[in-house]
């Protein structure tokens, strides 16, 4: 029973990114483009020399963190969609801290990181303790925080950080992640050090998620608040403590960002999705940490390799943006290819 | 004779187990023919056969002589076949007929729902086989008992032939009972013929004229129910000799445990559920709580453990006051409690049930330090429970969701007891359990009694209550009304008591 589950788990999502790829394929004949050509063009474009390997994994970085935000919450049964504005905010002091601040690397570059980390968990406070305290459902709150992070951050860039210019200056070398190194192996690409972060990151989540109390009770919390309290455990802290590091781990993705890729900040016309990705990136990798960091590299390589298809295969930007959405669409409609198989599995042997 | 209804040989393996093995269920026409098994038997699993939910491994079908095929249920719908569901498929925002209709609606010549004459049939149903269902009641308005009568109408309104009851009074009180069996009296009258899933033996020797038997997925035969008794039947579903009376010494009560003064709970309306309750509870002593569902038994059980505020009154445990402590202070300082609602407080039903074995004291040294759990610690422990409290289980990494009620609640017992409190509160602990778990769990609770520890039961079941006790307290509208001993009453006085007739002092006769 339980290694069929497990078979199970592991090929959804390789089936539903296989059914991606081939409604993508049939998009691009219908349009009288070749699909080879195509799908070879996002390959080189994802991993076709040091560059591009160096800046699939650079913009998977992000992904990581905003899908484990999304993916910790889901854990307590919490549905964080704020995942994005947590990422805002958390750009934008981990900026403000590496601009702002002058010290040496050593406690420079953890505090703008922390200061990305506070931010988030501030804006995974509120939607959390209005949980817990009056019921307020978290999807409403959360998706209303990410306005107010979104356009809170465009005033302050324009008239705090700067005077009426859309990006803020760089940040000090010291509380830089980029990498010269890093840069060095991958031909320039802008690779920084915080891939080693988010993936360590993960591994600690993995740990709290399940070996630790903090981990049992959350689980608990989410699946069953009633026999929690029975069982003597705090539902509202537990709550709210799940949102705020769901909150934090926003946060960080937005200083890979920061103080990583870009070493700046700019005024957003829109969002910027690294945390609504986050929701699929959190969906397809079942929630599990090792499933979120392999989905958030299929994410980076699908959004990075999507860049070579215009010049690589004469596919129009509109289109690969199609295309990328409909392999995004089935595998985050995994739930589809899970029903289907049940049906088939079901037809023959029960 | 004919048969309505042949299963012969039916084999049903689910990947790991094999749920059918080998049953026969033969329906005469105008019967009640008993399906008896403990919990997780295979019950469920033959009757889903039989309504096209499974489709067997082996075996045949025949319905009137026929074979047949039942690949879904309405095939089953079409051959007359009609299934009264444990939990009841009803829209609770509708009325009578139009839960009944409900898919099959009659219609206009203007396409319109032909309500008035769906009504009219519906009422000439309900009179017909004496159900007194009033067609135009909203679901949400009418009782349990009134609820399942109509699930019964909706599958005599599709013409059904044969009804399946799957454990139909496992929501009723005794009057509905009584009531229910009078219905499938007139039913089998009537001419239909009926297979009634159950663990309740006495059920079966009051209504049915068969019962086929199955343990652990096997078949293992049929009787008259004429030519046979209660303790024979027993002893086929479990396999071993039952112990229908409880076996106990008499109760050496010693120090007060429990000591409830004056205490009043409100609910969330604000309205008085406990109203100025005593209660007092010694070491070594069970006291049985009687009291008809709903006078406060739950509030008295949430506000000892701390689930609910109370609004005055002090409770005292060994002397210390525990009123409106966290739960988790209560349990520390000596409560166990079993509660009511297994699922929605007892386990956590998507954890493992090693997980679950650990559910209050995860925090607590061998099972985590530092706030990192002892997988090992855990995992050792629960296997050791399993072991100890006979939960049958495939492993302690299953699911408690995949495990019968029984053995759920035989983990549940295990923890709460494992944990010595001074206190254990036992809820409707045998709700839903065969005979076999019954009489374990009975064994368990006067083991605690004698180990000095103060039980307290509540139970809906004066048989339960009569059984085990050494002290009946009767509860009716918030208040203890009674406290007397199970020998110097019986049924008919307590049935008096919790319909709050009279007040009675243990002692006064």
């Amino acid at each position: 029973m339980s290694s069929s589950h497990r078979l199970f788990s592991v090929l959804i999502p390789i089936i539903s990114v296989l059914l991606g790829l081939i409604a993508g394929a049939v998009i691009m004949l219908l349009s009288g483009y070749n699909p080879i050509t195509g799908y070879a063009a996002l390959w080189r474009g994802a991993f076709g020399d040091a560059y591009t390997i160096g800046e699939t994994i650079r913009r998977s970085t992000p992904y990581i963190l905003s899908g484990l935000a999304v993916a910790f919450a889901f854990r307590a049964n919490l549905f964080n969609i704020g995942a994005e504005g947590q990422v805002i905010v958390g750009w934008l002091a981990a900026v403000w801290v590496g601009i702002s601040v002058e010290a040496p690397m050593v406690i420079h570059l953890p505090l703008a990181i922390l200061a990305a980390a506070l931010a988030g968990a501030l804006w995974g406070f509120i939607p959390g303790l209005l949980k817990a305290k009056l019921g307020v459902h978290e999807v409403i709150v959360t998706i209303m925080m990410n306005y107010i992070a979104l356009y809170s951050t465009n005033e302050i860039i324009r008239n705090v950080l700067t005077d009426h210019k859309t990006t803020t200056e760089s940040i000090h070398e010291s509380a830089s992640m980029a990498s010269e190194w890093l840069g060095s192996i991958t031909f320039f690409s802008r690779l920084h050090y915080g891939i080693l972060l988010a993936l360590f990151i993960a591994i600690i989540i993995w740990f709290l998620i399940d070996r630790t109390t903090i981990g049992y009770e959350l689980k608990a919390v989410g699946f069953n608040p009633h026999a929690s309290k029975y069982a003597g455990m705090n539902v509202s802290k537990n709550i709210i403590l799940a949102m705020v590091i769901s909150g934090a781990l926003g946060g960080l993705a937005g200083a890979m960002e920061g103080l990583g890729t870009y070493g700046n900040i700019s005024v957003m016309s829109g969002f910027s999705n690294i945390g609504f990705d986050g929701i699929a990136v959190a969906l397809l990798g079942a929630n599990t940490p090792l499933g979120v960091v392999i989905a958030a590299f299929l994410f980076g390589t699908l959004k990075e390799g999507a860049g070579e298809m215009p010049t690589g295969a004469g596919i129009p930007t509109e289109l690969v943006d199609v295309i990328i959405a409909i392999i995004i669409f089935f595998v985050a409609s995994s739930y589809i290819i899970r029903w289907a198989l049940l049906r088939f599995k079901g037809g023959k042997s029960k | 004779m004919e048969y309505i209804i042949e299963m012969l040989n039916i084999r049903k393996e689910f990947p790991g187990i094999v749920a059918n093995d080998n049953i026969t269920l033969q329906l005469q026409k105008g019967e009640i023919h008993a399906l008896l098994g403990e919990n997780g038997a295979g019950k469920s699993t033959l009757m889903n056969v039989l309504f096209g939910l499974y489709q067997p491994e082996k075996g045949k079908i025949r319905i009137r002589g026929k074979e047949v095929k039942i690949p879904d249920p309405n095939v089953a719908n079409d051959l007359g076949i009609g299934m009264v569901h444990q939990h009841f498929m009803l829209v609770e925002p509708f009325t009578v007929t139009q839960n009944i209709i409900l898919g099959k609606e009659p219609k206009t010549i203007t396409g319109r729902i032909d309500l008035k004459k769906a009504e009219k049939e519906i009422r000439e149903l309900s009179d017909r086989y004496g159900l007194k269902v009033d067609p135009t009641a909203k679901i949400r308005d009418i009782s349990v008992g009134m609820q399942q009568r109509v699930e019964i109408l909706k599958t005599l309104y599709r013409g059904a032939e044969v009804l399946i009851f799957d454990e139909p009074t496992a929501v009723l009180t005794p009057q509905e009972i009584n009531e229910l069996m009078e219905i499938m009296r007139s039913l089998v009258k009537e001419g239909k013929s009926i297979i009634l899933i159950t663990h309740k033996l006495k059920e079966i020797m009051q209504v049915a004229d068969k019962c086929t038997i199955i343990r652990r997925g096997k078949g293992i035969g049929t009787r008259n129910v004429a030519d046979t008794n209660a303790n024979e039947l027993a002893s086929l579903m479990v396999g071993r000799e039952i112990n229908f009376k409880v076996d106990k010494h008499p109760a050496t009560p010693k120090e007060t445990v429990l000591e409830i003064k004056d205490l009043y709970v409100r609910d969330k309306r604000k309205i008085d559920m406990i109203k100025g309750l005593e209660l007092n509870l010694r070491a070594g002593e069970i006291v049985g709580i009687a009291g008809i569902d709903g006078n406060g038994q739950t509030e008295l059980i949430e506000a000892i453990t701390g689930l609910t505020k109370t609004h005055s009154g002090t409770i005292l445990l060994n002397n210390k006051d525990i009123t409106n402590k966290n739960p988790r202070k209560i349990t520390e300082s000596g409560v166990g409690h079993i509660p009511q609602d297994r699922h929605k407080f007892g386990l956590v039903l998507d954890y493992t049930i090693g997980e679950n074995m650990v559910l209050q004291t995860y925090y607590k040294k061998p099972y985590s330090k530092a706030g990192i759990l002892n997988l090992k610690e855990i995992y050792r422990y629960a296997k050791n429970m399993i072991t100890q409290f006979d939960v049958r289980t495939p492993s302690i990494h299953t699911k408690a969701r995949a495990l019968s009620g029984g053995n759920q609640q035989k983990a549940i017992i295990g923890r709460e007891v494992d944990r010595s409190p001074d206190l254990l509160i036992a809820a409707q602990p045998t709700r839903g359990l065969d005979v076999g778990a019954i009489e374990f769990i009975h064994q368990k609770l006067i083991e605690e009694r004698d180990k000095g520890r103060a039980v307290l039961l509540v139970s809906f079941e004066l048989e339960e209550i009569m059984d085990v006790s050494d002290r009946i307290a009767v509860m009716f509208d918030g208040r203890i009304v009674a406290d007397l001993k199970p020998e110097e009453t019986n049924e008919q006085e307590l049935g008096l008591l919790m319909a709050g007739s009279s007040t009675k002092k243990a002692g006064e006769n």
